[in-house]
């Protein structure tokens, strides 16, 4: 029981991002409403976009921002700052999943002024007809 | 300007004309078509040349901003990706002829919009086949889908549903792939490509490896709608508008199971990808099984556009089992039916462009007889449906014949068995409709008098790229032989 | 929509008012956000979404018309070209210049400035693109969104 525990804490930032991907991915799939859908997807991606900024934590660090002169002289020591890498993917990963997100919501706003409804069912309902 | 950064105008050059056309179309169409036509035909001559000087000198390598190789990001040219650029621009200048047609009577005062996303898709796929940097995949990958939502969606009809449909799949499998990128990070700490190939085999870490390998992996065959991940194709390919679907069909999934080679043999190296015997023999049942199902699904459709597109399904099980075969015969006769699939399916799609654009529906019913009135139109779709069924000398033939060779070659008889058998359905689907088109009754379009007989062919917009793609099916059928020899052999790795 | 209005015009006059005043300090920092961005945390993405917000503010303060008033739809469509253009053309200068894509130290031979330092201003240059381009596109956005096309009425 310990080392379940043990394990847990020791890696909580995987078992955080793994407990929202799969909240985002039963919106996805188990939910009616196309935005709900939707909202579902944000999650998933907003899970990965945690998980990637979590990797570049060290003990210890510090925010990333060096005085200029100091980075030219050399006198920065690596360990002590956080890794700004991952921040700056994530960033453009931000812009992907707003306009996606964009995107989505004129597709739904088509969706709803041809079927009168957001609802799954009752748009298949409709299609059958 | 000299031409170290060649393959980066072939890259800019479509997309400052969609910023062009977006601020200039708004005003009068005219600027459109030579806007589209100028910069797709500068990029055909760009990739031609920098694809004879691929063969000549070798790779060609630099990054971008000019920082060195694992801080840059990195651009790559060997073979493989010139042969990519030269299809890309080739595909698209054909697809864009006809395109400006079907646009035109499809989605009146909305063109500026649409040619805006459509050259914007073909930047990016450009950046696709150049990049040599894992995450700026990603990127160029979410920038193709996301035009390729927006113009599945100015469809009419059931488009924005099945956009919406599309959206949700596709994202989840650009995160899969984002997650398997992101594993790879933490192993190595570096995103180069080259850089990944060197530093992943020399790591002990097979878990995490395994895991990153198999969610990228995944994530692209979501991508390329590997069966059973294709759910959303069928819908988003056949409900496009029809100039759409003439670009997109034939080189989204191709690019994508391009983009699967790339990451198999450049990034995590066969080696790796290979070790496990079972995980290859299992996904060459599982293309075995798409191929079946694709066809035999494709089968019960009574509409031409979606019988197509569950033939595309089909194919991508023939591409992805022949990589996974993992030997040179495979992989020869994948990466030589990206090229003959992508001439293939254009030449089916221009047919049925040119019919809908004359008689607004492909479906079976409707195309009794069509012979009479469309006969050049119909003998390209003869010839695109001998390619499709592998009838030599056609393109289609030589990589069947190499992917039959691969799978003898592995043991892997149930995949040649699927080839054979879906090959046989294809004959069957298509010449069910060859008989309709040429021996059936003329329907009535109209339902007042007797049907016209008289000739009435697509403009000559949309009927010349049909007639030059034809024309290229057999031509890059008969020189399968230096294709092979000077481009796809350089590509193999070592000891397949 | 006239009596939803009239019902709320008190809580209006202070919103219209807070509105008023905070916009123009909105956007002077927006501005800040971007022009630090190779320096200190910012840049142009986050500096284009704070300006693009002031106009989103105003579009929700005091109607979409008004907003539409200090940014109109034509010079919206001349910002979402202009910004991938700054982008696009800034690398395509540096490859004329004999340089690679997006070398900025290939800049130096159009305005001598020393080619280390040309590296820290080119960031800048398409920091800005990146701003007006971003700024643009939230704003068109929330316009095309919120009337569903018709860019007359909103929120």
């Amino acid at each position: 029981m310990e080392m379940i525990v043990d394990e847990i804490v020791a890696k909580y930032n995987y078992w955080i991002y793994v407990v929202l991907m799969m909240i985002g991915f039963y919106a996805m799939i188990g939910k009616r409403n196309l935005m709900k859908k939707l909202i579902g997807m944000n999650i998933f991606q907003t899970s990965i976009i945690l998980f990637f900024v979590s990797t570049g934590v060290k003990k210890g660090g510090g925010i990333p921002i060096v005085d200029k002169y100091q980075a030219l002289a050399g006198n920065v020591d690596a360990a002590s700052i956080v890794n700004p890498l991952p921040h700056v993917l994530m960033l453009t990963a931000i812009v992907v999943g707003v306009s996606v997100t964009g995107v989505a919501l004129a597709v739904l706003q088509r969706i709803y002024r041809e079927y009168g409804t957001l609802e799954e069912d009752e748009i298949l309902e409709k299609l059958q007809r | 300007m000299n031409a170290t950064n060649l393959h980066l105008f072939v890259l800019v050059v479509p997309l400052l004309s969609a910023l062009a056309i977006n601020l200039l179309g708004r005003r009068s169409r005219q600027w459109i078509a030579p806007m589209v036509l100028g910069s797709l035909a500068f990029s055909v001559f760009g990739s031609i040349i920098i694809m004879a000087r691929v063969i000549e000198h070798g790779n060609l390598s630099y990054t971008v901003g000019n920082w060195r190789p694992p801080y840059g990001i990195e651009l790559v040219v060997d073979p493989l990706s010139a042969l990519m650029m030269v299809l890309i621009s080739v595909v698209a200048l054909l697809a864009s002829f006809s395109s400006l047609k079907s646009v035109e009577q499809e989605l009146p005062g909305r063109e500026h919009f649409f040619f805006t996303l459509y050259m914007i898709l073909i930047a990016g796929l450009f950046g696709l086949v150049l990049t040599g940097d894992a995450f700026n995949l990603y990127v160029l990958l979410e920038i193709t889908s996301i035009t390729t939502y927006g113009l599945i969606a100015m469809g009419r009809g059931r488009a924005a549903l099945s956009s919406f449909n599309y959206i949700i799949m596709g994202s989840i499998g650009a995160c899969f792939y984002l997650l398997g990128i992101g594993y790879i990070y933490i192993l190595t700490g570096t995103l180069n490509m080259a850089d990944i190939a060197r530093i992943l085999p020399t790591l002990n870490a097979p878990v995490a490896t395994a895991t990153a390998i198999a969610f990228a992996l995944v994530g692209l065959w979501v991508k390329m709608a590997f069966f059973p991940l294709h759910s959303w194709l069928p819908n988003a390919y056949s409900q496009a508008p029809t100039g759409a679907g003439t670009m997109v069909a034939p080189l989204m999934t191709k690019v994508t199971v391009y983009l699967m080679v790339r990451v198999i043999l450049s990034m995590y190296t066969p080696a790796l990808v290979f070790t496990h015997e079972w995980i290859a023999q299992g996904v060459v049942w599982a293309a075995a099984f798409a191929i079946i199902c694709g066809s035999v699904l494709a089968l019960g459709q009574k509409d031409l556009r979606r019988m197509l597109t569950y033939i595309i399904v089909a194919e991508v099980g023939y591409m992805v089992g022949g990589i996974f075969l993992a030997n040179a015969n495979g992989l020869t006769g994948s990466i030589l039916h990206i090229v003959n699939d992508a001439l293939m399916t254009l030449c089916l799609f221009l047919v049925v462009a040119a019919i809908i654009y004359r008689q607004g529906s492909v479906s079976l019913v409707s195309l009794q007889g069509i012979f009479r009135r469309m006969p050049i139109t119909m003998a390209a779709f003869t010839l695109g449906a001998f390619a499709m069924i592998g009838v030599p000398p056609t393109c289609g033939f030589f990589s069947k014949w190499y992917l039959i060779l691969g799978g003898i070659d592995g043991g892997h008889w149930e995949f040649v068995i699927a080839l054979v058998v879906s090959s046989l359905i294809n004959a069957v689907l298509f010449f069910r409709i060859i008989e309709l088109g040429y021996f059936g009754s003329l329907q009535d379009g109209d339902h007042h008098g007797p049907p016209s007989t008289e000739r009435h062919e697509a403009p000559w917009w949309m009927l010349s790229p049909l007639v030059l793609t034809a024309v290229l099916l057999i031509v890059v059928g008969l020189s399968t032989g230096p294709l092979i020899n000077n481009v796809i052999r350089l590509m193999i790795p070592v000891g397949f | 929509m006239r009596d939803i209005h009239e019902h709320t015009a008190g809580e209006d006059l202070i919103i219209k008012t807070s509105v008023r005043l905070m916009v123009p300090f909105i956007q002077v920092f927006g501005l800040y956000v971007i022009v630090h961005g190779h320096y200190s945390p910012g840049g142009g993405f986050q500096g284009g979404v704070i300006l693009g917000a002031s106009f989103i503010l105003l579009a929700l303060a005091f109607g979409m018309k008004t907003s539409q008033e200090y940014m109109t739809v034509s010079v919206n469509a001349v910002f979402n070209n202009l910004g991938p253009a700054i982008f696009i053309g800034v690398g395509v200068l540096c490859a004329l210049f004999g340089g690679l894509f997006l070398d900025y130290s290939a800049l130096d031979k159009l305005i001598p400035l020393g080619p280390v330092e040309w590296r820290s201003f080119g960031i800048f240059l398409i920091e800005v693109g990146v701003g007006v381009a971003v700024m643009s596109i939230m704003v068109l956005l929330y316009w095309n969104l919120s009337s569903g096309g018709a860019m007359d009425e909103g929120l």
